[in-house]
């Protein structure tokens, strides 16, 4: 107790404190100079945070710019013009890439969540032979990294006819531990009680799921959600393997060959981008809470 | 708490009480639990099934095959590792992501734990330091390969304007084998360094206060608090992020050098994975690409035991 009342008024942050070095008796918490850490880190943070966001901002103006001026090195455009974005949206089906891409990510984030929360219920909650042995090999394929099982799963894929289809693209995203691992977590930490009276009382499990523990992982399932359909929306690798017709392209790879296609037509390339990454942008700032707690919860073992 | 007892209690009594089950004919309460325990499991488990390890183990056994075209399979044994070994393509793609890993994984550690212990002091404005700092990790590395394309131009590019301003010479960034797969390096590290660095911050917002408190009352400074308090109770944090970043780096990456360097030039960022992807889908080498990737994982493996070991697993229990 008595320590909480001297380091609240010396912390870190605090700027008052004489120049008590490290292992200096008397004043204790000391910092060397007065004002200058806060400031500094302060400085350092700006300056770090403008590192960070200036590219981006970059590519938004830049998008704005004419085939003249978006190579001229301003942040502000000079001649502002909307005709890069018409130009994508007519010259490209640009429209159809979108809405493929948003068809796919929700479908998976949708049917991931299902059979995820499902999963990890059986896992976390009922009792049956085997179970941790199971949660251990599920749990295993967390460390198969998709890229280098590309080439037999576009085999398993050729054989079960899923090319160059949306099911191609929907079905073989749904799977993936991650999901599982983190609403297994979340479905350890509910309290019994409540799932035992519904039992007590003749809930059927899928009653007790559906009725009672989904309800009450809104939370969690809100920020998978996010990070499903930031993680899917973002996905090239296996689109660009998995097919080749022009009415199934997903927006990454309409801008990868939109960009090999208008080379240096940086205005047309950037407002492309820039179309591609304001969906997760607008995503990002209505819910980052979400996640960033995704995340946090996902660092913890 | 008391629903341990209960459970037991209830345990206890369900074989005596049977028939008080209201549901289920003739399907005591265990089995119900099963079959409902085996429904609610079936679609995933297939799903990993089919779509993970299925893939996983024909990975391994595509590798002895020579694979041509369609469904035409030839046992050639050791033959794809044969060429593996002989292929000097294949070692210099080894190599890139030998340097590409030992740079990039130690680069982005340090960047994201300084930005994590940055943002976890209680500055003015925090929220959107955080959030500036995190922004770059939702952009697809697609938009950020095309991105970084136009801004490392070497002519009409906004860094090569920046450097000419400052009255330094430009470079050509993305035209030289060493500076592009620093230029990889690099952007890499600016997308990914917000996303650990929130797994360093949620690691260091569990580390209790009290502890700070003591050290300080010791009379520590701030880099002693940091090697005796922080760095210590971090261990798993610090654990976690190493392997992650490690396997993302030896096995992912592929979007951005397809977007922003092609590979190129002269081979210059043709990564494993990269060379591992062309083979496979350029050429159609189905079984030398998982030659080579199996190799890749074993690669992969070891990197892995051998972090594990240096970091003992992320415990902090043993000595320090």
């Amino acid at each position: 107790m008595a320590s909480d009342t001297l380091t609240t008024g010396t912390g870190r942050t605090g700027g008052s404190g004489g120049p008590g070095g490290p292992g200096g008796s008397g004043a204790p918490a000391g910092r060397r100079r007065p004002l200058s850490p806060r400031t500094g880190l302060t400085a350092l943070a700006v300056v770090l945070s403008v590192i960070s966001v200036l590219p981006v901002l970059w590519m938004l103006t830049s998008s704005f710019k004419t085939r003249e001026t978006v190579t001229d090195g301003k942040l502000i455009p000079t001649d502002f013009t909307f005709d890069n974005f018409v130009y994508v949206f007519t010259e490209v089906p640009f429209a159809r890439y979108l809405w493929n891409s948003f068809f796919i990510s929700a479908v998976i984030t949708i049917a991931a969540l299902f059979f995820h929360s499902m999963a990890a219920y059986a896992l976390a909650r009922l009792r049956f032979p085997g179970r941790e042995k199971l949660f251990g090999a599920i749990f295993a394929t967390l460390l198969v990294t998709a890229p280098v099982v590309l080439i037999p799963l576009f085999m398993v894929a050729r054989e079960l006819g899923l090319l160059d289809s949306y099911a191609g693209l929907i079905i073989p995203a749904i799977f993936n531990a991650f999901g599982i691992f983190l609403l297994r977590q979340f479905y350890l930490g509910l309290p019994k009680e409540l799932e035992e009276a519904a039992v007590i009382d003749g809930c059927g499990h899928w009653r007790v799921y559906w009725n009672i523990v989904l309800p009450m992982s809104r939370p969690i399932l809100s920020a998978l959600a996010i990070f499903f359909f930031l993680a899917n929306w973002n996905a090239f690798v296996w689109p660009l393997v998995a097919t080749s017709d022009q009415d199934l392209t997903v927006v990454q790879l309409g801008i990868a060959s939109f960009q090999t296609q208008y080379t240096s037509n940086w205005n047309y390339i950037l407002a492309a981008a820039t179309v591609a990454a304001l969906p997760m942008l607008i995503l990002f700032f209505v819910f980052q809470r979400q996640i960033v707690e995704s995340i946090k919860t996902s660092g913890i073992k | 708490m008391s629903s341990v007892a209960a459970k037991e209690r209830r345990a206890a009594a369900a074989p005596a009480q049977a028939p008080v089950s209201t549901r289920g004919p003739g399907l005591s309460r265990r089995h119900r639990e099963w079959l409902a325990a085996a429904l609610f499991l079936a679609p995933d488990v297939l799903g990993l099934l089919v779509f993970v390890a299925v893939p996983m183990v024909l990975s391994v056994a595509l590798s002895f095959f020579q694979v041509s075209g369609f469904g035409s399979y030839e046992w050639i044994g050791l033959g794809n590792y044969e060429r593996m070994m002989n292929d000097p393509l294949f070692w210099d793609s080894m190599k890139i992501t030998g340097l590409y890993v030992v740079i990039l994984v130690p680069v982005l550690f340090c960047v994201s734990l300084g930005l994590g212990l940055l943002v976890k002091q209680k500055l003015p404005g925090m929220g959107v330091y955080r959030t500036a700092l995190f922004l770059p990790y939702v952009i697809s590395l697609v938009v950020v390969g095309v991105l970084w394309k136009f801004l490392l131009d070497e002519q009409t590019g906004a860094v090569n304007r920046a450097m000419r301003a400052a009255g330094l010479d430009g470079e050509s960034w993305l035209g030289s084998p060493s500076l592009a797969l620093g230029c990889v390096i690099a952007v890499m590290v600016w997308v990914m360094m917000g996303y650990y660095m929130i797994i360093f911050l949620s690691g260091l917002q569990e580390i209790p206060k009290e502890y700070y408190e003591a050290a300080k009352l010791d009379g520590a400074g701030p880099w002693r608090q940091f090697r005796s308090v922080t760095w210590p109770l971090l261990r798993p944090t610090s654990f976690f992020v190493l392997m992650m970043s490690t396997v993302a780096a030896i096995t992912g990456g592929l979007d951005l050098i397809f977007v922003l360097t092609n590979g190129g030039p002269a081979n210059g960022t043709s990564l494993a994975i990269f060379y591992i992807y062309q083979q496979a889908f350029g050429f159609g080498e189905y079984g030398y690409a998982s030659a080579m990737g199996s190799f890749l994982v074993l690669i992969m493996v070891a990197v892995s035991a051998v972090i594990f070991k240096f970091t003992r697993g992320g415990r902090f229990d043993d000595g320090e």
